[in-house]
This record gives C-alpha cells, structure tokens and sequence, in this order.
C-alpha cells in the first residue's frame, strides 16, 4: 500500500471512529462508514490539509469511497 | 384557566463536587471546596490560575470518541447528566408520550472553547478559510438541547436560554410555565457550562471579577466574608426533570420536591455591575413570591447567588433584609458557590439541585470559608457560615442573577399531596 493510502486510511479512521478492517477500498463514506454530510466535509478537508492540496466543490462530489480518495490524492498530492 | 401543579422527578449532576447527585451532595454537606489549580490550559501567565473543575473527566468514559469530538464540553456535559437525569426519572419508558416531553436548558455561554480554537486556527493560517464543518453546530449554545432531544426522542419544545449566570434558571422557570399551562408533561431542564479556557478566565479577569488568591484556591470563593476578592470560576452540570403532578402520579414516579414559583426581574442599571441596593434583587424575590402564593415568612432556606465578589453579596443580603424583615433573621442562607465555585450558566441547575437536595435532606449546606467578619452585613443573618445546618426545609428559594442585569429566583416546596 502507498504511503499516501496508510495516512487516507488512517485519517478516515479517526474522523470517522471505525475499525480497520472496515476500510475497504469499495467501503462508501456514507453507506458503509456511517458518516453523515458534515462528517464527509470534515474529510475532504483534512485531506486537503494532510495532503496541502485544494480539492474543488465538484470534484469533492466524485470522492465517495475509500478507493476514490486514495486515487484521487495519489494523483493530485504534493 | 387552572394551573397545573409541576413536581421534580429526575436529577442529575457533575461537578467539581463529584460526577453524580449523590457524590455532589455528600461534598456540599461536608464542606468540600472544589477549586483547585487550571489542568485545562496553561495558566502560568494569567492573573487566576485556579478554578473548579470538573474532576477526573474523561469523555471516553462516557461517549464513543467519534461522538464526543463533534460536542462541544458545554454539550458533553449536558447529555451525560440529562441521561442520569432521565434514567433517575424513568423517562425512557416506551409508554411516554414523547412529543409532550421537552428540553429546556441554560448556558450563558455555549461552546467558548470550540469558537477560541476555531479562531485561533484561522489566524494562524494564510487567510484561506477552513472552518470545521462542526465548528458551528459545535458552539452555539442551543446545541445542549439538541442533542438531548435526539438522543431520547423528545419531540416536545426545545431550546436554550441565555441570559449568563441567570441562565439555567430561566429554563426552569420556562419549563415551568409551559407544564403548568398544559402545554406540555414533562421537560428535561437543566444548564451545563465549561469555560474554563484561556478566553473565558482571560476575558473575566479583564472585568476584574474573578478572585485571584492563587496561594490558597481552596478559600478563594468565601461569600460574605471580608476578605473576598471575586468569584472562582467554575464548570459542569446540573438536569432537573420537571413534570406536570398528575401525569407523574399516575406513572408512579419517584417525586423529589414541588416547584411552586418563579420570577424575574431586571436590574436596568449597568452591564455588569449590580444594583448598589440590590433593587433587582429585591423585585425578583417579590415576584417569585407572589407568583408562589407565599408569605416570605413561609421560607426556609435561600441558596444565594452570593458568588464572593465585593458588590454583589452587598446588594443580595441588602435585598434579603428587604423581602424578609424581621424573617430574614430567621432564614438559612447560604452559598453553594462557596464550594463549587461560579459555574455561570449552570449556576442556576447546581444550585436547584442543592436546594431541593435541601428540602429531601433537612441539611442546609454551608457557606464555607469565612474568616472575618464583614460590617456591611448585619451579623442577625446565618449565613450558615462553615458547617451544614440541619434544619426542616420545607420551602427553599434560589437566586440567580447575570451580567446584563438579569435576575431569577426559583421556588420549590417539600412535596405533599
């Protein structure tokens, strides 16, 4: 697993209060995760903050899963 | 129309006197002072280094840490002694009708320490925004009320009120008034505070309203004595389940006490300084009297607002003497703050709780550390000054006032049928 997945995976394991196993490339933040509207904002922003980069509205949208965050930071992380 | 009667029939608590009703009055009968130095922050460069904090705290205790780090300590504290409050009530029961059981709550503040990181994160950024998308539902104070009613369904009226020390005895009073116009059974009521944070001891300092007898915190709160330089500031909760007589009988709960008046009044004078007479004092007193159907003489017990500052326990006693006459030689006095120091907003919860804890007991608690005597106070007054009283407490009143000029004061009545 690429550095940029371990700290994807470990932050959603944080925010999200959810075991380890949980968090599967395919697991959705809203309907395996259990977070709610805010709680997918809260992630989106510490992974602009981890990551030092600016994930547009629109883009945010298409991050819905654990594979989705990991391939889009994996192409746009500094 | 007839008003209903309104009896108490849930507690809870969590101090800095203990983390449950009954270990919050076994600390105020036996004297207990709960200041001691800050653990929140560093206070080494701050004129007051101490406070009563809530001790022995750990949030994981008592939520999962996801829940816990989307409340605020304000919040945290309100649902962990609203859910003792309601399983003391039997308030989960199914039966319950539960779009006629409200939350009223106080707090004068909200979430202080939430809105302090928040803004100290923007500053120490560039300029680009990023706020935590629970930094609002975090702070504002409202939230308290919130998350009880979701937590336990309670779909009946729901809010918080502010009005800074006075706060929480506002919401009894609103709870109050809506059981007894039947427009709701039962009201989880109560107020919670946590502003122990470096605005909060920073911004009360500033006002100079805080003691600062860093060398001895543990008699920093003595109202009425001498001495006293400010009041200590303090932190917790209080719920008191309030409900309408009949609907609680015919469940068979549990009834602590009768709250049979409310008042409030107004000083209009000066934002944060008392009236010299304690004209608002007086008034709010008067009104909570009346609105009882009690002669002053029927009083037993008065728990003060007395929160050890130079001007306001003057004011308070000038009022007493007022009200009462010739009575208020006779009445126990006494401030719980003494002990439990200043806990703005909740002041109000904590202190309903001591009075009918007062009334259940036939234990005054004392007004600890007093050493000198004050000639500003007439020495025919007890202020139960040092050692709980017993006493028949049969009625017992409790003062609340606030920065702003607010004024409460709360009734309640041993309970017979």
């Amino acid at each position: 697993m690429s550095e940029i997945a371990e700290k994807v995976r470990a932050i959603i394991i944080d925010k999200l209060g959810v075991e380890e196993s949980e968090v599967t490339p395919e697991a959705s933040f809203t309907n395996d995760l259990g977070a709610d509207s805010l709680d997918t904002v809260e992630l989106i922003m510490e992974f602009e903050k981890e990551f030092n980069v600016s994930i547009p509205d629109d883009q945010a949208e298409n991050i819905a899963t654990v594979g989705q965050a990991i391939s889009y930071l994996e192409e746009h992380a500094k | 129309m007839e008003l209903k009667r309104v009896v108490v029939t849930g507690l809870g608590a969590l101090t800095p006197l203990g983390n449950t009703v009954s270990e919050y009055w076994n600390g105020l009968v036996n004297g207990v002072s709960g200041a001691a130095p800050i653990t929140r922050f560093d206070a080494s460069k701050f004129k007051t280094q101490f406070a009563c904090e809530v001790k022995g705290y750990d949030p994981e205790h008592y939520f999962e840490r996801k829940e816990a780090r989307k409340m605020d300590l304000f919040t945290q504290f309100a649902v962990i002694v609203a859910d003792q409050a309601v399983k003391d009530a039997n308030l989960e029961d199914e039966s319950l009708d539960k779009d006629r059981i409200g939350v009223i709550w106080g707090s004068g503040i909200g979430g202080l320490r939430t809105f302090q990181e928040e803004c100290v994160n923007f500053a120490n950024g560039d300029g680009t925004p990023r706020f935590n998308p629970f930094f609002i539902p975090k702070m504002i104070a409202d939230i308290s009320a919130g998350h009880i009613s979701i937590k336990y369904g309670f779909r009946g009226p729901n809010f918080v009120t502010v009005s800074a020390c006075a706060s929480a005895t506002n919401a009894l009073i609103d709870s109050f008034n809506y059981i007894r116009l039947g427009m709701v059974d039962v009201v989880v009521s109560g107020g919670s505070e946590a502003a122990v944070t470096e605005a909060g001891v920073g911004g009360f300092n500033a006002l100079k309203a805080l003691s600062e007898r860093n060398d001895s915190p543990e008699t920093a709160s003595r109202p009425f004595d001498k001495d006293r330089d400010g009041f200590v500031l303090g932190e917790g909760a209080a719920a008191i389940v309030l409900e309408e007589y009949e609907h609680a009988k015919a469940r068979g709960a549990k009834i602590y006490a009768e709250i049979i008046g409310g008042g409030m009044s107004a000083d209009a004078y000066h934002i944060t300084a008392p009236h010299p007479d304690g004209l608002g004092a007086r008034n709010v007193m008067q009104n909570a009297l009346r609105d009882a159907g009690i002669k002053p003489e029927q009083v037993d017990y008065i728990n003060v607002h007395g929160t050890s500052t130079p001007l306001g326990d003057v004011g308070e006693a000038k009022a007493i003497e007022y009200v009462f006459g010739d009575h208020a030689y006779n009445l126990n006095i006494s401030s719980t703050k003494s002990m439990t120091g200043h806990l703005l907003g909740a002041a109000g919860a904590i202190e309903a709780v001591a009075s009918i804890l007062a009334i259940q007991n036939g234990i005054v608690p004392p007004t600890i550390n007093h050493f000198t005597d004050d000639e500003q106070f007439n020495p025919k007054l007890n202020f139960t000054f040092n050692k709980a009283q017993e006493r028949e407490v049969n009625i017992a009143l409790s003062n609340t006032f606030g920065f702003g000029g607010h004024n409460t004061s709360v009734i309640f009545k041993k309970f017979s049928e």
